[in-house]
């Protein structure tokens, strides 16, 4: 009986662990863009880059792409590599091709005023918090 | 942009020069070149480098020898990531009537395992032209990948785009100011090509007369 309780108790960490796109834009009051159909996307880490290869190279499914770049290319390669969203820092606004590619793909696109050390450092506490 | 629509487009716009430079590929180089050359256009061939840093850079050959040896080093330096045809289309090389002959399955927009500084050596160990593409444009000009142009990197020319005059480039960056700046289409698709150009003023329409003029600018 209390493996059992305990389990269930395990059970339920584990689904509240789980954030997805929505749970990230609230915690972190980011502006939303475009791409919101994506907001059921499950979030499981975060990725720090503004060269596209880099990225393309390291970043995995499922994670939050940070970067300062609006470029439509953004798009292609988070769709590429599957990632729950991109989160545009310093302000910055994407370009109109990319939010229409967001749109299209479902990959939200979030921005903040934040620089990429503070967002980064947020959602870091806020994924393993 | 086949070859064969890339040599009439310049014909018909009269146009005497042209560069041909893919992302990070020379396989049309050869075709490209005797297309041109029996419409009576010189083609300087290359590629359009994006080096580690995302900066574009022309790389352009004057002869056949120089262009394979680069294509080896293209070839040697691209990374393997796969092309996602869906996402950014086919990477195909054309015969004269446009039948696809080669197919490259490694994405050609990656940056290369390769900097910038290495790029410009292996360029004019060829004996080619090294040539920051439009240094003004956000995302792939140097100007904004690298926010200045370092000052041992030996460029033959700076491309500004056609969205940008000489006159702009050196009020944004004064020490610029009086270098020697190409303008060019940069054309991805035919419309474009001649929507900017440069006149030189040569003794012969070749590559070395264009390396000579452009190193006594």
């Amino acid at each position: 009986m209390r493996q059992e309780a305990a389990e269930r108790r395990n059970q339920t960490k584990n689904n509240l662990e789980k954030m997805n796109v929505k749970d990230v834009q609230q915690a972190l009051e980011l502006r939303i863009f475009g791409g919101e159909k994506g907001f059921d996307r499950e979030v499981n880490g975060g990725y720090v880059s503004d060269l596209l290869s880099d990225v393309m190279g390291n970043a995995t499914e499922g994670m939050a792409w940070i970067t300062l770049q609006t470029h439509l290319n953004v798009m292609a390669i988070a769709s590429l590599k599957d990632l729950a969203a991109v989160i545009l820092v310093n302000g910055n606004r994407p370009e109109e091709d990319m939010l229409e590619k967001a749109n299209e793909e479902d990959i939200p696109v979030l921005g903040t005023k934040l620089s990429t050390f503070e967002i980064a450092g947020k959602l870091y506490q806020l994924l393993n918090s | 942009m086949s070859p064969t629509r890339i040599i009439r487009e310049a014909k018909e716009r009269k146009i005497d020069i042209i560069a041909v430079a893919d992302h990070n590929s020379t396989r049309q180089a050869g075709l490209i070149k005797k297309l041109g050359k029996e419409a009576g256009i010189t083609v300087l061939t290359g590629a359009e480098v994006n080096t580690r840093e995302e900066v574009h850079c022309l790389c352009l050959f004057g002869n056949d020898e120089a262009t394979n040896a680069f294509q080896q080093f293209l070839d040697d330096r691209l990374p393997d990531e796969e092309n996602d045809v869906v996402i950014f289309g086919d990477q195909v090389v054309v015969d004269e009537n446009e039948h696809i002959v080669y197919t490259e399955d490694r994405l050609l927009i990656s940056a290369l395992h390769a900097g910038i500084t290495e790029v410009e050596a292996v360029v004019h160990k060829l004996n080619g032209l090294f040539i920051p593409a439009h240094i003004d444009r956000p995302f792939s000009g140097i100007l904004d990948r690298l926010g200045f142009i370092p000052e041992n990197l030996q460029c033959d020319a700076l491309e500004i785009s056609y969205r940008m005059s000489e006159t702009e480039i050196c009020r944004n960056y004064p020490e610029l100011c009086g270098k020697y700046f190409l303008r060019s289409s940069d054309a991805h698709y035919p419309k474009d090509i001649g929507r900017a150009t440069t006149v030189f003023e040569l003794e012969e329409n070749s590559f070395e007369a264009i390396r000579a003029y452009l190193k006594n600018k």
